[in-house]
C-alpha cells in the first residue's frame, strides 16, 4: 500500500493546519483502511464515513477468478482530486481521500477506499456516495476480469455498440 | 452494358504516362531520378497518377530501357527522337490508339492529388484534350493533361510537319482549358537552383502539416494496438483524424464515440487542433472502483 504517499502529501500537512485534505492516489500493494482512516481524523469532526469496494467472484452471471486494474495516472489523480474537491464544496465535509488499487487483485481484496470525514454524519455518507458514484464513471481506470471458465474480459468496453455503455458501471460493489 | 452506352457514351479508357524521356541539359542530372523527402519524381509521379488510370507507363527513350529508376515500371519507348515530349505521347498512341491518356511530366514536385483529381473531374471526353491554363502566362500547360483518341490523328501530322510544341497544338485544337486549383502545382524544376528551392518549399510545407505525437494506449485498445505508447510523424490534424489513422493500423473494435480523449493528461475535445509534441491518449469506457 502506497500509504507513504498520502503521509508526505503537502495536503496532509495543510489537514494539520485545518485545512482540507483532498487526495487522490494509487496503490499496487494491498489498501490498509485502519492506516487510513487515522489521516482523516480532526478534533471539528463527528463523522467519518468509508466505503470499501471488493473484489467480487461473480459478474452478470459469470464466475470471477480474479480482476486486473489499470490506470491513466496522470489524468485518473487530477480527475480524482477534482471529484474530490467538489464533494468538499458540494456537501461541506472537511477532508476526503479515495485510494484505488491497480495490478493483479484476488477475489476478496480491497479495490478501492473512500473516506470522509465531516463535523456531522449526514454530510459525510453524502459526500462519500458521491465521490464513489463519481470515480466509477469520470476517471480514467480499466477492469479487466478473469474468469473461472478461462475467458476475459475489459469490463463496459466487450460490448461497446451500445455507445451508452460506459456511463454507467456495470460492476457496482453498492 | 447496354452497347449504345458503351459504344457512343462511355468515355475511352484513360491510360497513364509519365514522360522521363527528356535530355535533363539544364539540370545536368537526370530529373526522373531527382529525390523529394526520400522519393524519385519518377516515383512520385507514378504513384499520384496510378490510382486514376487503368494502367500506367512511363515513357523513355530507347537508351533508357533498363535504368534503375525507370526498369521497376511499364514502358514505352519513343519511336522519334529529338522532337521533344511530343515523342512519348505519340508513342504511347501509336502503342494503345483506344485509349485517351493522361499525361505528366515527371519534373513536376508541387503537382498535389487536388491538382490531379480537378483535371479527372472536368475532363471532357468529346473535346479533344482536357488541360490547365498556365497560372503563369495563360497558355495551356501540355504536360499535366488529358489527351483523347480523337487527338492522335491531328497530333501525328502535326509531328510529321516538322512541328514539335505540344503547347501550340492544345492551342490550335479543341482543348478544354480550366484555371488551375493550386497556382503553384504546376510550377516545374529545370535548374539545379530551382530544384534547391522546391527542396526548401517542400521541406517547409511537410513540416508545417505533419506532426510528432505520442500516443499511449491502455486497457483495451493497448491489447489490441500490440504496445504501451509510440511516437509518430502523423499528418492527422486532430484526434479524430489520428483515431482513424489508428483504426486502420490496428484492429481496434471500439468506436470513438464510446472513446474520450486526452491531450498532454487533460481531457479534450475530439476536434482540437493537435500540434507539435502532444501527448495523446484515447480513453476506452471506464471501470473504476
Amino acid at each position: 500500500m502506497r500509504w507513504c504517499s498520502f503521509r508526505r502529501s503537502p495536503a496532509v500537512d495543510n489537514a494539520r493546519l485545518g485545512k482540507p485534505l483532498s487526495v487522490f492516489r494509487f496503490t499496487r500493494t494491498s489498501i490498509e483502511p485502519q492506516a487510513l482512516r487515522a489521516q482523516l481524523a480532526d478534533p471539528a469532526c463527528g463523522g467519518y464515513a468509508a466505503f470499501e469496494g471488493w473484489v467480487r467472484d461473480s459478474h452478470e452471471g459469470l464466475r470471477v477468478r480474479h480482476l486486473e486494474y489499470e490506470a491513466f495516472e496522470a489524468l485518473a489523480v487530477r480527475e480524482g482530486e477534482r471529484i474530490l474537491a467538489e464533494a468538499i464544496a458540494r456537501f461541506g465535509v472537511a477532508h476526503a481521500a479515495c485510494l484505488h488499487r491497480v495490478g493483479d487483485l484476488a477475489i476478496g481484496e480491497l479495490a478501492v477506499w473512500v473516506g470522509v470525514s465531516a463535523p456531522h454524519r449526514h454530510e459525510a455518507f453524502l459526500a462519500c456516495r458521491y465521490i464513489i458514484d463519481e470515480v466509477k464513471q469520470r476517471v480514467p481506470i480499466w477492469k479487466k476480469e478473469h474468469y473461472v471458465s478461462g475467458d476475459s474480459g475489459w469490463v463496459n468496453c466487450e460490448r461497446c455498440a451500445a455507445p451508452s455503455a460506459h456511463a454507467h458501471g456495470a460492476h457496482r460493489h453498492d | 452494358m447496354d452497347p449504345l452506352v458503351s459504344g457512343r457514351f462511355a468515355p475511352p479508357p484513360l491510360y497513364g504516362l509519365v514522360l522521363a524521356g527528356g535530355r535533363s541539359t539544364r539540370m545536368r542530372r537526370d530529373k526522373a531520378a531527382l529525390a523529394y523527402q526520400g522519393r524519385t519524381q519518377l516515383e512520385r509521379a507514378m504513384a499520384l497518377l496510378t490510382p486514376h488510370v487503368a494502367r500506367a507507363f512511363v515513357s523513355v527513350r530507347a537508351d533508357q530501357g533498363s535504368d534503375a529508376v525507370r526498369a521497376r515500371f511499364a514502358q514505352i519507348t519513343d519511336a522519334h527522337e529529338n522532337i521533344g515530349p511530343l515523342a512519348g505521347l505519340l508513342a504511347a498512341q501509336a502503342q494503345h490508339p483506344e485509349a485517351a491518356w493522361l499525361v505528366l511530366a515527371c519534373d513536376l514536385p508541387f503537382l498535389d492529388e487536388a491538382t490531379l483529381a480537378h483535371l479527372l473531374r472536368a475532363r471532357a471526353p468529346a473535346r479533344t484534350a482536357t488541360a490547365y491554363c498556365s497560372s503563369h502566362d495563360g497558355l495551356p500547360e501540355p504536360l499535366c493533361a488529358i489527351y483523347e483518341p480523337r487527338s492522335r490523328e491531328p497530333l501525328a501530322a502535326y509531328a510529321a510537319a516538322g512541328k514539335q510544341c505540344p503547347r501550340k497544338f492544345l492551342l490550335g485544337a479543341d482543348t478544354l482549358l480550366l484555371d488551375q486549383p493550386n497556382p503553384r502545382a504546376l510550377d516545374n524544376v529545370n535548374t539545379p537552383e530551382e530544384y534547391g528551392s522546391a527542396m526548401t518549399t517542400l521541406t517547409a510545407q511537410s513540416s508545417a502539416t505533419t506532426r510528432h505525437i505520442t500516443v499511449q494506449y491502455y486497457a483495451l485498445l493497448r491489447e489490441q494496438a500490440g504496445r504501451r505508447e509510440e511516437a509518430l510523424l502523423t499528418a492527422a490534424r486532430t484526434p479524430r483524424e489520428l483515431y482513424a489513422e489508428l483504426s486502420s493500423r490496428y484492429p481496434f473494435s471500439l468506436a470513438p464515440e464510446v472513446l474520450r480523449v486526452a491531450i498532454n493528461a487533460e481531457f479534450g475535445e475530439w476536434s482540437a487542433p493537435l500540434a507539435d509534441g502532444d501527448a495523446v491518449v484515447f480513453i476506452p469506457p471506464v471501470a473504476g472502483g
